[in-house]
């Protein structure tokens, strides 16, 4: 009962702070909601049996790449969004936002719809022990996976450098 | 009871949630935070059905999908960070040229 009850409590925070990242004029409030959406992630990662992950999720979601977006956020400190230019504006801005919700709005329904159509299937108890092990998961990353995660070393680089290019000042 | 189209159902809802604000929002920074959120609704997918199949694999897809989202942001901004610097603004309809 406990655990309906902090799924559907862990759910409603993170659909509330998800809506409201999308819905905020000013893009600080929408990095601090989103962390509060990604906590809330990580709750129902640990109701999945599934603590590494729930602690990576905190650790690098919400600790590196959230404080990665604020410093960018502080740096150009533009608290608001412009209105739309006026042409544009004219053509086919509202128009335009209208046809986005509902092609949204649709998109969810229908995901929601889809799913809802199914027979329930229920976890089942025996594999939380293998699941939230975390021998297993370096196990299986280390040798089944392990050219991907060498890989993934390469990845960091060249985004690495590509950043630093990319952001160096011109001269 | 939790069953998995529960955790599902939550996934697909916040994918929608992360579309609709990379259709609507007009600023860069709000943009990739929607990308994130989306990438985080497939993340729980992905642990859900791992967990369902009693498998670790789901649960090593979402390390992965974190590195590459962290190399996403961090070239994301960058370009950012260069594209304000010319034009002074967020809005992606100010960016219309390939090159200047």
């Amino acid at each position: 009962m406990m655990e309906v009850f902090a799924f559907y409590v862990f759910a409603a925070i993170a659909v509330v702070a998800s809506l409201l990242v999308v819905g905020q004029k000013n893009p600080m409030y929408s990095v601090m909601l989103l962390i509060a959406s990604f906590g809330a992630l990580a709750g129902l990662y640990v109701l999945l049996d599934a603590p590494f992950t729930a602690v990576t999720q905190i650790i690098i979601y919400a600790g590196a790449i959230m404080v990665l977006f604020l410093f960018v956020v502080m740096l150009l400190n533009v608290p608001r969004e412009e209105p739309l230019p006026v042409p544009l504006a004219g053509a086919l801005g509202p128009a335009g936002m209208r046809i986005a919700v509902v092609l949204s709005i649709a998109l969810g329904i229908e995901m929601v719809w889809a799913l809802w159509k199914l027979p329930p299937t229920p976890f089942s108890e025996g594999a939380a022990a293998s699941v939230s092990s975390v021998t297993n998961i370096g196990q299986s990353l280390f040798t089944e996976h392990a050219f991907a995660f060498e890989v993934t070393s390469i990845l960091i680089l060249v985004a690495m450098v590509g950043a630093v290019v990319l952001a160096r000042k011109e001269h | 009871m939790v069953t998995l189209n529960s955790y599902l159902i939550l996934s697909g809802i916040l994918f929608a949630i992360g579309t609709a604000g990379v259709f609507l929002r007009r600023n860069l920074i709000t943009m990739l935070l929607s990308i994130e959120i989306m990438l985080n609704a497939v993340n729980l997918t992905f642990v859900a059905v791992g967990r369902f199949r009693g498998i670790v694999d789901g649960q090593i897809i979402t390390f992965f999908v974190m590195t590459v989202a962290a190399a996403e942001a961090a070239v994301g901004l960058a370009i950012v960070i260069a594209l304000f610097r010319h034009h002074e603004t967020l809005s992606p309809d100010a960016f219309t040229a390939l090159k200047w």
